[in-house]
């Protein structure tokens, strides 16, 4: 699904972030992504998403040479990932309903096509009776929860999440990492960067992608 | 014994609540917010340049219809003008011209200006009262040409020479064409300030739309991670402009067609004072007339159109150096 051949990143004549990364995220798997702050998983995630270009290094995106595609296949692309940010970048001005519906609107879908659908994942997130609630009045864990829902509405293959339990307190944490779990049965691969070791032993069967120094370590279940 | 106890209705009342909202569901604001655009300061903007550009516009196409009118009447027009000669009698001459003038194919109208009304012609320079007898004043036939028929002046002119050796034929055509030259001048001048100032509008829009650009970042970023094309993203820009430039354009367009009816009205009024006269004589009587007006609407809608497309364009470009 998601292939790094050697992928080294710089910015201007700088010393390389990130260096000699070579990992595959397959379909269907689920994947921690961690390291100390600063070490560059926040570059990585860009990096899977094609909003950086490396400056050396394969990356192949659902089998596609990424730096063969244009910006539409790129958009197309994007349409297939879900992405949560760690300051969630809800539009302040959209109501979360709205908020939530964006993937499905940019698509050219007519409203009334996915109201229904967007209003039973608020639901399901827990954001029933806030749907109508503009994101400077949430609370971090709606906002959270609606930036989740906001990426899984369009039922993406892939999934990234950057410190998506960063803002909430452990059992919201837990509850929210339910919910990728769940994700990754129903067949989303899953890629969550977080620090909090306590969240990632949770789930001790998940892959382990270690990024320091800019290098990456890869710890399998097998392997430790 | 217990009391019986209320049924939970809570559950119910979370369930209404619900319905409710999605009942009241906000589903279609803009995805850049009105506000981020500095609508107001552009549509000023607009507003002044489209007036300044449709008074231009205006002022050319009334230089342009007044001269096509000085150019129809005097061409329409020719003077006989009969030297005085010591070795032939004058009146004489004049009547030949005259008779000359009469016979020419195209002609309609022959008026022979006697000795009295050259004299008249020459109070305005000489001042009243003199005696103008002993000065060999030239007299003029003004002949009038029908319309419609291309009058054949070189015939006219060699008849002239054999019936009317002292007569000379003047048909404007220096004075023609220096009117021409002016006009024509006047025009192109009016077309350079327009094009300047529709180049000075469109860069102040190329300002503003960056500035949005600037302002909305964000959005746009978030717009590209939830897969949205370029195209999508530059239309959300490009209605907001579209809007801006319209308002602006029409706003400016309206300025300019009531100063033209404005200016209609004074000169109907001034055109009894002698300056007056001299306004209408060049400029015809401030009238644009319903092609002008149409012309001043065209050029007011155009603006929006430009508008949107020049922040369409820029957005674009824009975009285009995002990932």
């Amino acid at each position: 699904m998601l292939h790094f051949e050697n992928v080294g990143l710089r910015y201007g004549m700088g010393s390389e972030v990130v260096r000699d990364l070579s990992f595959s995220v397959e379909t269907q798997s689920f994947q921690f992504l961690t390291g100390p702050s600063g070490a560059g998983k926040t570059t990585l995630l860009r990096l899977m998403l094609l909003s950086l270009k490396p400056t050396r290094g394969l990356i192949k995106m659902f089998g596609r040479d990424a730096a063969s595609l244009d910006k539409d296949a790129i958009t197309a692309l994007r349409r297939r990932i879900g992405v949560v940010f760690q300051d969630f970048r809800l539009l302040d001005h959209l109501t979360t309903y709205e908020n939530v519906a964006l993937p499905l609107r940019v698509m050219g879908r007519n409203e009334t096509s996915y109201r229904a659908e967007v209003v039973e994942l608020l639901r399901w997130v827990g954001l029933g009776e806030r749907m109508n609630a503009l994101p400077p009045v949430l609370s971090g864990g709606e906002k959270q929860r609606a930036a989740i829902a906001r990426a899984l509405i369009v039922r993406p293959e892939l999934l990234l999440a950057d410190e998506p339990t960063g803002n909430v307190d452990p059992g919201l944490a837990r509850r929210l990492l339910r919910l990728f779990v769940e994700l990754h049965k129903s067949g989303t691969a899953v890629v969550i960067a977080t620090h909090d070791i306590a969240l990632m032993d949770q789930f001790p069967d998940a892959r382990r992608l270690v990024i320091s120094g800019g290098r990456l370590q890869i710890f399998d279940r097998d392997s430790w | 014994m217990n009391a019986p106890q209320p049924p939970d209705r809570s559950g119910d009342r979370r369930q209404d609540e619900e319905e409710l909202a999605v009942s009241r569901l906000r589903r279609d604001m803009p995805l850049v917010p009105a506000s981020s655009i500095a609508g107001r300061a552009l549509v000023s903007v607009i507003a002044i340049m489209t007036f300044l550009s449709c008074l231009t516009a205006g002022g050319a196409m009334l230089v342009a219809s007044a001269s096509q009118g000085w150019r129809s009447q005097i061409s329409r027009e020719v003077t006989i003008q009969i030297k005085p000669d010591a070795g032939r009698e004058i009146d004489a001459q004049v009547e030949k011209a005259a008779a000359t003038a009469r016979a020419a194919p195209g002609v309609a109208n022959v008026q022979v200006f006697s000795k009295q009304d050259s004299e008249r012609l020459l109070e305005p320079w000489l001042g009243a009262g003199l005696d103008l007898s002993e000065l060999p004043i030239p007299r003029l036939i003004v002949v009038r040409m029908q319309d419609r028929v291309e009058p054949d002046l070189s015939a006219l002119r060699s008849a002239l020479a054999t019936q009317a050796p002292g007569a000379s034929l003047d048909d404007h055509r220096l004075w023609l064409a220096r009117l021409d030259t002016m006009a024509d001048a006047i025009v192109l001048f009016a077309l350079a300030l327009f094009l300047l100032m529709i180049s000075a509008m469109m860069l102040a829009i190329g300002f503003a739309t960056r500035g949005a650009m600037a302002g909305n970042r964000e959005i746009i970023e978030v717009l590209h991670f939830v897969g949205a094309a370029d195209s999508y993203i530059s239309r959300q820009f490009q209605g907001h402009f579209l809007r801006l430039g319209l308002r602006g354009g029409l706003l400016g367009g309206a300025g300019a067609a009531l100063f033209f009816l404005a200016a209609t009205a004074l000169s109907a009024w001034w055109s009894n004072s002698p300056g007056g006269e001299e306004i209408v004589a060049l400029f015809g009587a401030f009238a644009l007339g319903l092609k002008g007006y149409v012309a001043i609407f065209a050029v007011a809608v155009a603006i929006g159109v430009l508008t949107a497309a020049m922040s369409r364009i820029i957005v674009f470009r824009h975009l285009r150096r995002l990932l």
